[in-house]
């Protein structure tokens, strides 16, 4: 569904990404693992077009995208969940969320408000609240709803499990496994081990921008606690 | 008319002063939220945007005759906002990741560009407006006779404010157009396609500017003037009412054209601009933002950085030093003309150092630096003429002319950075003008001032350009000497990092203020030698073309350069001389030579040839 393969990428003369190659499977939830700085972040941008990668190529469906605007990749149907939320502070619930819409997409699940409010029902009760005046949870979830109003197919999502509660963890966790269960391909970023398990299918340790290991969470676990 | 004491006013003079004053205020909020908008989303200061308004206002007035008034009016604003796409498509969109300044500078070569254009297809004359039909005549309001087409304007302005709120407020368009101004990569990587957002949004900013000339024309003639004048009300309605609040705008506009009406009303339109001054100082005190404007969001992206000016190395200064003896023997070879070019260039190239005193080492990026070399001109022609000084006193005190200008002028300026020092900058430079313009009495007005001579001793060619070596090689050396003092290191903290700079101790206000003055000397002085080496001078000696110059001669020399300026100005001051005489539309060609500049050369062509050739 989505491959990257023998991406390089550097902001100006620092290079940030050494020849990365991996791949997330249609429908399955594949987990990028990496320290602070080791170029999870960059890795996402690469895909998404925000960055754009000094060599290698990006597929998704198929097509290569690594020459494309962010507008164009969104339209194709990958949804980017930013890391530092990045919601429209002066627009209310309602209007984030029309930001991120777009027509229906074939082969992917069709969002509306209301469903998105059932999958977060915090935000069904503050439709009118301004994105500021919101907290960081909330925030998380408006990010992903924003970008779920897409309907996407396979959705990047950064590190969404940073700064919470644990319970709001294991709710973010029920919700990435819903849009599993709804057909949508994941892309995730984590540092934290014990989410990353409750949702992997597949795992890739990266370390200072190069490509460590890969296989099942368990499989590549060990390697990521040395690191 | 005498000027009357306010409460001398009868009440019903006071409504009629009133209403007029809302009046004005619809032209110049479209004007001034068209321009709002456009930062809001692409944040580009759009110094055109005056220009857009004169074109507004010709095309109604060619279009009145065949369509009818009503016709032609939002057919104006349509054509405008069709040429505002393309601009925006065509030149603007190549610039939305490049510094500050040169989309600054790309969007003032446009106001050259459109002022040519205007002048040919239209020709220098005003053109006068038809009356709008069936608004041709005037009601009674308390017994005064008022003009029904400026209550119809009254209601205009409220109407297209509500249109606006609408627009932004309850359509996709609009929220589109509201996220784009928060964090417009967010909304590109949600789907959004910025770069029709982007188009469309100069073109409705154009629209609003174009409308705003169009609906004028029953009330004024188009002239050739109006984009300047323009731009610099606009500019003083969106810092008082806050850069990117549309509400901002109408509040401003309504309170300056207030200001205005009242003034004119009371016989006292000459101080009209000092009360508009003294209301954009409290509110700058008050609210640096504006009335109703926030503070602007950091961009995101990474900064540039620039690199540290280098002191010159011992064989450089040899070759400076070289330079100037070389020059010092020119007048053993030949005399006449190029004696007179060389006083020119040597008067500009001290121009251009001190321009790039304030821009390069100070970041404060002057849009106005005409009016200190324009005021040290018109200083030495008044303390000669009417002060009756001797002409070498009146060379030396001439400057401080300049001084009490950036003194005043610099107070402001260095409250605010970036855009808003930029549009503040040429708003006082413009008023400036104007005063000089305009003031027949004592500066001559649109003829200026003749008979400023040297004195006997210096009358020949060769004194004079004698005189002008000494003066401008002596200055040039001080302004250089100066950047490479503690002073100079100081200023380079406080743009690079201000909050750093303050940290150690370092006034950075304070500091951008003296250095400001200091440059506004030197401009000053340049102006004066420029003045007696003329024999006269006219207002076109600080009009916003000599500004453009002066950003021309940095930017060609390379902004973050020492010796640059100097070489920029030697090869405009010669261009200028040797092609302007043979090209009618002289203007346009700058604005084209800024645009090429800015798009081709962004580091300017010094930088470019060092860049090249440095590996
Ligand atoms: N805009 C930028 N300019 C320059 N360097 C950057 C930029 N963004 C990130 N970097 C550098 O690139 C490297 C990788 O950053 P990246 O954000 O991809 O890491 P990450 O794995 O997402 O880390 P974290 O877990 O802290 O979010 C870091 O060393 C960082 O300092
Ligand atoms: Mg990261």
């Amino acid at each position: 569904m989505l491959e990257v393969s023998g991406l390089d990428a550097a902001y100006g003369r620092a290079r940030i990404l050494f020849d990365v190659s991996f791949e997330a499977h249609a429908g399955q939830v594949a987990v990028l693992l990496g320290r602070n700085g080791a170029g999870k972040s960059t890795t996402l941008k690469c895909i998404i077009g925000l960055v754009r990668p000094r060599s290698g190529e990006i597929r998704f469906d198929g097509r290569p995208i690594q020459h494309l605007q962010p507008y164009q990749i969104a339209r194709l149907g990958v949804g980017y969940v930013p890391e530092d939320r990045r919601i429209f502070t002066d627009l209310t619930v309602m209007e984030n969320l029309e930001i991120g819409r777009q027509p229906p997409r074939e082969g992917a699940p069709r969002w509306t408000p209301a469903k998105l409010f059932e999958l977060f029902p915090n935000l069904g009760r503050m439709q009118d609240r301004l994105g500021a005046r919101m907290s960081g949870g909330e925030q998380q979830m408006l990010t992903i709803a924003r970008t779920l109003m897409g309907n996407p197919r396979a959705i990047l999502l950064d590190e969404p499990s940073e700064g919470l509660a644990p319970v709001i963890v294991e709710q973010m966790a029920r919700t990435i496994r819903e849009l599993k269960a709804q057909g949508l391909t994941v892309l995730l970023c984590e540092q934290n081990l014990h989410f990353a398990r409750l949702v992997a299918d597949r795992a890739y340790v990266i370390e200072k921008g190069q490509l460590r290991r890969s296989g099942t969470l368990d499989e590549v676990r060990e390697e990521y606690q040395q690191v | 008319m005498g000027s009357v004491p306010f409460f001398f006013m009868s009440a019903s003079s006071i409504l009629i002063q009133f209403l007029n004053g809302l009046a004005s205020a619809s032209s110049l909020f479209l004007v001034a939220a068209g321009l709002s908008l456009i930062f809001g989303v692409t944040r580009i200061v759009n110094f055109a945007h005056g220009s857009l308004f004169m074109l507004g206002m010709y095309l109604a007035v060619a279009l009145a005759p065949m369509l009818g008034f009503w016709w032609s009016v939002p057919l104006a604003a349509l054509a405008v906002a069709a040429f505002g796409a393309l601009v925006e498509a065509t030149l603007l969109r190549r610039l939305y990741a490049a510094p500050e300044l040169l989309q600054l500078l790309a969007t003032f070569a446009l106001v050259l560009v459109i002022k040519d254009f205007t002048l040919w297809a239209w020709g220098p004359e005003d053109l006068l407006g038809p009356r709008a039909p069936g608004m041709d005549g005037a009601v009674r309001i308390a017994g005064l006779r008022y003009p029904e087409y400026d209550l119809f304007l009254i209601g205009f302005g409220p109407l297209v404010l509500g249109a606006l709120w609408f627009l932004l407020r309850r359509t996709r368009w609009g929220t589109l157009v509201r996220a784009a101004t928060q964090d417009r990569e967010m909304a590109g990587a949600l789907g959004v396609n910025q770069r029709w957002l982007f188009t469309s949004v100069f073109a409705l900013g154009a629209l609003l500017a174009g409308l705003g000339g169009a609906v004028q024309i029953p009330r004024e003639p188009a002239t050739l003037f109006i984009d300047l004048q323009i731009i610099s009300d606009a500019f003083v309605v969106v810092v008082v009412g806050g850069l990117g609040s549309i509400p901002g705008a109408f509040l401003a506009a309504l309170l300056i054209a207030e200001i205005k009406s009242f003034c004119i009303g009371l016989g006292y339109s000459k101080i009209t601009l000092v009360v508009e001054f003294i209301v954009m100082a409290v509110v700058l005190v008050i609210r640096p933002w504006g009335l109703l404007g926030r503070m602007p969001a950091q961009s995101r992206g990474p900064g540039t950085v620039e690199l540290p000016l280098a002191f010159p190395t011992r064989k450089a200064l040899a070759a400076l030093g070289g330079m100037a003896m070389m020059l010092a023997l020119v007048p053993l070879l030949s005399a006449g003309y190029t004696l007179v070019l060389l006083t020119d260039i040597l008067v500009f190239a001290l121009f251009a150092v001190s321009l790039h005193f304030i821009m390069g080492p100070g970041g404060l990026h002057s849009f106005g630096h005409a009016a200190y070399f324009g005021l040290g001109a018109y200083g030495a022609g008044l303390l000669l003429l009417k002060g009756g000084l001797p002409m070498e006193l009146a060379l030396a005190l001439a400057p401080l002319l300049a001084v009490c200008g950036a003194l005043v002028f610099g107070w402001f300026c260095v409250r605010l950075s970036g855009v808003y020092l930029a549009m503040l900058t040429l708003a006082f430079a413009q008023i400036t003008w104007s005063v000089m313009f305009q003031w027949d009495a004592f500066t001559g007005g649109s003829n200026g001032l003749i008979g400023i001579w040297p004195s006997s001793w210096l009358s020949s060619k060769t004194a004079y350009y004698y005189l002008t070596l000494a003066t401008c090689v002596g200055a040039i050396a001080l302004l250089w000497r100066v950047l490479h003092a503690p002073f100079g290191y100081a200023l380079r903290a406080g743009r690079d990092s201000p909050l750093r700079a303050d940290a150690i101790g370092i006034d950075v206000r304070a500091q951008q203020w003296a250095a400001f003055v200091f440059a506004g000397l030197f401009a000053g002085l340049a102006g004066a030698l420029f003045a007696f080496s003329k024999g006269s001078i006219s207002p076109e000696a600080l009009a916003v073309p000599r500004s453009v110059d002066g950003l021309v001669m940095v930017l060609l020399g390379g902004i973050q350069t020492l010796t640059g300026p100097v070489w920029g100005a030697a090869l405009l001051t010669w261009l200028q001389d040797a092609v302007s005489r043979g090209i009618d539309y002289w203007r346009a060609v700058m604005g084209a030579i800024v645009l090429v500049l800015v798009l081709v050369f962004p580091q300017g062509v010094t930088g470019f040839l060092r860049e090249r050739f440095a590996r």
